[in-house]
């Protein structure tokens, strides 16, 4: 029979395995992350609260994003890359989609889009059903895992000029700006993924991932608008081999080059029909430098 | 709010009796400054390099055509001295160290120029291309540690990218567009040197003190040695490194 010494250590000990669970140094434990409960998002004039995120978290995300948000929920092990990319790590407070600069947080409007327009190719659904004040709390309550959040500010945005107007000569500057910066190394000289580069890419975990392939109908992760493709090449999707641009496309250029990516996609657009009267050739990787 | 007070507290008293404990044993001296010097080598035959395969890109393979690239795990010179090791002062307390030259590191023939760059916190370094390939430059620090991890293209001409980092790691540095491409940029606090081609180094700019030294290697680790360092005077400190 048991004393009640020996119940009172079997409470003690069992306390302290669940206050201090034993995981590896990288990962934070539920007490790090509560700390930072009172995490706040700003979404327009709406005011998300991390501590009202709890339960549209366990009902909706902690699935695949596990309950520390590390990205391993239970269903997890079932995405294999690089057909399904393994859900994001929001404790590294790493993300592809922003509208700032490579290295630097997103901004609160940019996880909320990404909540909002989920990911094409990708486990992720859209989650335009939930209310916008939802939303807003879950990017709280996305930022509550990380560290990085309490002791970084989100980058400035980038600044995209207003959108110009579609002609052949932009088109052909387009494909001068693909060649010049090597687009093709990874998305190959006709967009479909398989440029020299393209079988060995790996992400920053070193797990297998795909190059966007223009040419199958499927959307870019994020976003399709202009603006939005525009971005993903001048700010790189953080993680992925993807880098970022900004430095070596000026922004005028960068248009042309939008106009020329839109000339790949199996969706009709006049840049398609503009490419096609043209008889536009795909470049020469063969080409020296600078002759195209 | 309760806890972080408490964390502050604690911190700050162990902060304190640390510098106590430094200033008390050592007696830091920030005039006559001296140096760290000595010859780091390999324990027995230099482990095969295995060649790289470059033909994805014709650029890269014709850079190469006359002297086939190797990977640089291990680079050895004639005597058995180690390259590419990183020597620094574990234990430093001192302020960061000023430099005036700003560090670089090259893309050329594919390869990356050094191997591995040693810098301080907070060292300003520069990443140039000499390739007329197009290259991606993608440190991938541990996020955790406070350096974020950034990923840049660099197609031919670019201008040089310049970039510091906020706490002491050891960052792996890769291009995805050429997978073979592989360095590291080595961030510790305080002084620091890395071995030349014969395994030979100088830890300049060291005040009086006792101090342990580390030499670190890629894929060998690290190893600590205690020297003493006299007012304008020189240590010595070999290492010795077993391949693994």
């Amino acid at each position: 029979m048991r004393t009640r010494l020996q119940n009172w250590t079997l409470l003690v000990s069992s306390a302290a395995l669940l206050a201090f669970p034993s995981t590896s140094w990288a990962q934070l434990t539920t007490f790090d992350i509560g700390t930072r409960i009172g995490a706040e998002s700003h979404v327009g004039n709406i005011t998300g609260h991390a501590k009202d995120a709890s339960l549209p978290y366990r009902r909706y995300c902690v699935g695949c994003h596990g309950p520390l948000g590390d990205g391993n929920g239970e269903n997890a092990p079932y995405m294999q890359p690089p057909m399904y990319q393994q859900p994001r790590d929001f404790q590294l407070g790493i993300f592809k989609c922003r509208s700032t600069p490579t290295g630097t947080l997103p901004t609160d409007q940019d996880l909320f889009d990404a909540i909002t327009r989920g990911f094409d190719r990708s486990n992720m659904p859209q989650w335009n059903t939930l209310s916008k004040q939802e939303r807003a709390d879950l990017v709280a309550w996305v930022k509550h895992f990380s560290p990085r959040w309490a002791n970084e500010k989100p980058g400035t945005p980038i600044q995209i000029p207003p959108e110009p107007e579609v002609t052949a000569e932009r088109i052909k500057a387009g494909r001068d700006v693909f060649a010049r910066v090597q687009c093709w190394k990874c998305h190959g000289v006709q967009g479909m993924a398989n440029g020299p580069s393209a079988s060995t890419l790996q992400d920053d975990l070193g797990r297998p991932i795909a190059a966007f392939n223009f040419t199958d109908g499927t959307r870019p992760k994020c976003g399709d608008t202009d603006q939005d493709i525009y971005r993903i090449f001048m700010t790189g999707l953080d993680g992925t081999p993807m880098p970022s641009f900004a430095d070596n496309i000026k922004p005028d250029e960068a248009w042309d080059l939008v106009f020329y990516l839109r000339t790949f996609m199996a969706q009709k657009s006049k840049e398609k029909e503009m490419a096609k009267q043209l008889a536009l050739k795909p470049v020469d990787p063969n080409a020296p430098v600078g002759q195209q | 709010m309760r806890t972080r007070h408490n964390l502050a507290v604690v911190l700050s008293a162990v902060v304190l009796v640390c510098c106590a404990a430094l200033i008390l044993s050592q007696g830091v001296n920030a005039a006559g400054e001296g140096k760290i010097t000595g010859t780091v080598k390999l324990d027995g035959a230099a482990p095969h390099m295995k060649g790289i395969d470059m033909s994805k890109d014709p650029y890269c393979s014709k850079a190469h055509a006359t002297d086939p690239a190797h990977l640089e795990t291990y680079v050895t010179g004639a005597s058995g001295g180690l390259e590419n090791v990183v020597l620094y002062i574990s234990d430093w307390s001192g302020s960061a160290q000023v430099s005036t030259a700003v560090l670089e590191f090259n893309q050329k023939n594919c390869m990356y120029t050094p191997h591995v760059l040693a810098m301080d916190v907070g060292e300003t370094f520069k990443v140039e291309t000499s390739d007329q390939t197009a290259h991606n430059i993608h440190p991938n620090p541990n996020p955790m540690t406070g350096n974020i991890p950034w990923n840049q293209s660099q197609p031919p001409g670019a201008p040089p990218v310049e970039k510091s980092w906020k706490a002491p790691e050891f960052i792996e540095v890769k291009c995805n567009i050429h997978p073979w491409m592989h360095g590291w940029f080595a961030v510790v606090k305080g002084p620091y040197a890395t071995t030349d081609e014969n395994g030979d180094y100088t830890i300049n700019n060291v005040p009086s003190g006792n101090y342990t030294v580390t030499a670190w290697q890629e894929a060998a680790g690290t190893q600590n040695q205690k020297v003493t360092v006299a007012a304008g005077g020189s240590a010595k400190a070999d290492f010795t490194f077993k391949a693994k």
